[in-house]
């Protein structure tokens, strides 16, 4: 193979990747090589905390063998990373955590477990906010990761190295968790595609818990397409494992996208979005969010009424009070799911201690950064006694309310669209002495969570700074189908998501 | 309603947390600047609301289910005390408990 084809490989998307590997223009073996060598010449990034070199080569040649047999699904043999939130039997998980310092686990989380059967190559784990707490990847214990369009922003968060490898074209695809944005707001602070599917399509089992009522996997990629192959071999029941996944089959959410795949005979004129109503909830269009980043929506609207599309006004009245409720539930599922963390059966445990109940306090508060320790306080006050009904039970209530408003919303419309994010990425250190204005910067994706709506950002354009914005595009009840073949329109008549940052762009 | 100084001490006892003053005083104006934005949640009328806590209920049945109470899972000790921080003959090691 020719040094400048080599040169290129990294910014093969999924689908590029896989035709040519079905093809045999190039080995998984050489596809597998060539990132590890560019995630070893990228360590300021901040994106891997683990990577896996030697498995990862098993794992291409074992892909090559089968290629070489004539085996043809859909994944095999392409290259993916994973957030270090799903534990791994033979890599160590951290959960970006120094409770985690040096963890095992038993096993596979059951993501984890189906994107191996499904041929992929697993580089290794990346960068995350401490137990997926956080919108800017500055809660890791291991040093924040770093935006590819600006080394000295954030990538948002809580999958930060997700979205900063795949970004900085280290990786084709990575795994994400999104509990209350932390998949499309990192992908769209990086301009990259991510999906968060209906609560309960991808499986629990084997993520590091940290709100068991709201966590759940997805795909971050280049393009719906991508993010779709991904997502037709994550999602399924997983019934004995996770008692919250859903008995709904997996689906192809491919195979229409596949169908309709051509970008260059894509005519410009064409109406493929004939008929679609687009919800715009005026509570996301307030003036909370930064110009630039309204202009890059305003533009891809148009865009979309281009295709055929119809903007319909709605109203999502309680956008505002998911702050609040989200910031009450999340915490309390985190109180209870974290302490299990107590320095007896793994995770750290303090080196001086007088009695049991010492070493229990001495090893959490050494283990725990500040922010996962304030939802810790959050949610054991809100659940403890004389507190529970004011707080804990009456936000389960609204809850039910915003997820009521949701489905009021979709007899006006098909999917509703919005920004993701109100301002672009933010410079590292910038909000970390206002944690309000943290929480507040999470106002357009709390509410989708809340309801357990799947929901996506696509790249827009670009906004401040010229750093990247994304659209969020928010579906009904296992309506990803639908969700990924609108992205998708938009992705064949627009380039954004091509876009790749200079640095990273050879 | 603001927290005070003995309110945090009392929450952190729950949470099995140390916190010195230091710790205490940061998480004290935190949770309050934090409370302030809960306020608003009061003012909603939820009078006959059921509380939400698997989001998909809002659109279909969600049974909780409870699989087989049969072993499924293979020994696999060395696995599960891999990453513990004191075991010694295949036991997890703690502080004396009873005297």
């Amino acid at each position: 193979m020719s040094q400048s084809m080599s040169n290129e490989l990294h910014q093969l998307g999924v689908a590029e990747l896989a035709a040519k590997l079905a093809a045999r223009e190039v080995s998984s073996t050489e596809v597998t090589r060539h990132l590890l060598a560019r995630a070893k010449a990228h360590p300021g990034l901040g994106a891997y905390l683990a990577l896996n070199e030697e498995a990862a080569l098993a794992q291409a040649q074992a892909a090559d063998a089968r290629l070489a047999a004539g085996e043809r699904t859909p994944l095999l043999g392409v290259p993916l990373a994973h957030k270090d939130i799903f534990v791994t039997r033979d890599l160590p998980t951290t959960a970006g955590s120094k409770m985690l310092n040096g963890y095992f686990s038993p096993f596979d989380a059951t993501v984890v477990t189906k994107l191996a059967d499904a041929g992929m190559v697993n580089l290794g784990k990346l960068n995350c906010d401490e137990f997926a707490m956080g919108s800017g990847n500055d809660n890791s214990a291991y040093g924040p990761a770093r935006n590819p369009w600006d080394a000295e922003r954030i990538p948002g968060g809580s999958s930060g190295g997700s979205a900063a490898a795949v970004a900085a074209r280290l990786v084709p695809a990575a795994t994400g968790t999104d509990t209350g944005g932390s998949i499309r707001q990192p992908a769209s602070l990086t301009g990259i595609t991510g999906i968060k599917p209906t609560y309960g399509r991808c499986s629990r089992y084997g993520m590091v818990a940290f709100a068991s009522s709201l966590d759940q996997a997805g795909p971050m990629a280049r393009s719906a397409l991508d993010c779709a192959l991904l997502l037709s071999a994550m999602a399924g029941p997983d019934l004995d494992r996770d008692s919250t996944s859903l008995d709904h089959p997996a689906e192809n959410f491919a195979s229409n996208l596949m169908a309709n795949n051509a970008r260059q005979s894509f005519d410009k004129g064409q109406k493929s979005l004939n008929g679609l109503r687009i919800g715009l909830p005026k509570e996301f269009f307030g003036d909370g969010c930064a110009p630039g980043v309204q202009a890059a929506v305003r533009a891809a609207l148009a865009e979309f009424e281009k295709l055929g599309a119809t903007l319909v006004d709605i109203s999502l009245p309680r956008t505002e009070l998911s702050i609040p409720v989200y910031y009450i539930i999340a915490p309390a599922e985190a109180s209870s799911n974290l302490s299990r963390f107590d320095g007896v059966k793994f995770g750290h445990r303090a080196a001086q201690y007088a009695d049991l109940a010492d070493m229990y306090q001495k090893s959490r508060t050494e283990g725990f950064g500040p922010e996962v320790q304030k939802r810790i306080m959050i949610g054991t006050y809100v659940l403890s006694h004389g507190y529970y009904d004011a707080y804990y039970l009456q936000a389960q209530k609204i809850r039910r309310l915003i997820a009521q408003d949701f489905q009021q919303a979709f007899t006006q419309c098909d999917v509703i669209a919005g920004p993701v994010s109100p301002t672009v990425a933010w410079k590292i250190g910038e909000k970390s002495d206002d944690p309000v204005a943290n929480y507040l910067a999470d106002i357009y994706t709390l509410s989708t969570s809340l309801a357990g709506l799947p929901g996506m950002s696509i790249p827009a354009g670009f906004g401040e700074h010229g750093m990247p914005v994304g659209l969020q595009l928010i579906g009904n009840y296992f309506k990803e189908a639908q969700l990924l073949g609108v992205a998708h329109q938009f992705q064949l008549a627009t380039d954004w998501h091509t876009r790749a940052p200079q640095e990273f762009r050879t | 309603m603001a927290l005070n100084a003995q309110d945090i001490a009392r929450i952190a006892k729950l949470a099995r947390l140390e916190l010195d003053a230091a710790h205490s005083d940061r998480m004290l104006h935190q949770l309050n600047g934090f409370f302030d934005i809960v306020e608003q949640m009061n003012a909603v009328d939820t009078a006959g609301v059921e509380p939400l806590a698997h989001p998909t209920a809002v659109m279909e049945q969600v049974a909780l289910r409870l699989r087989d109470d049969a072993v499924s899972e293979p020994n696999q000790r060395e696995a599960n005390q891999r990453s513990a921080p004191a075991v010694e003959r295949g036991l997890f090691l703690v502080p004396k408990v009873i005297e």
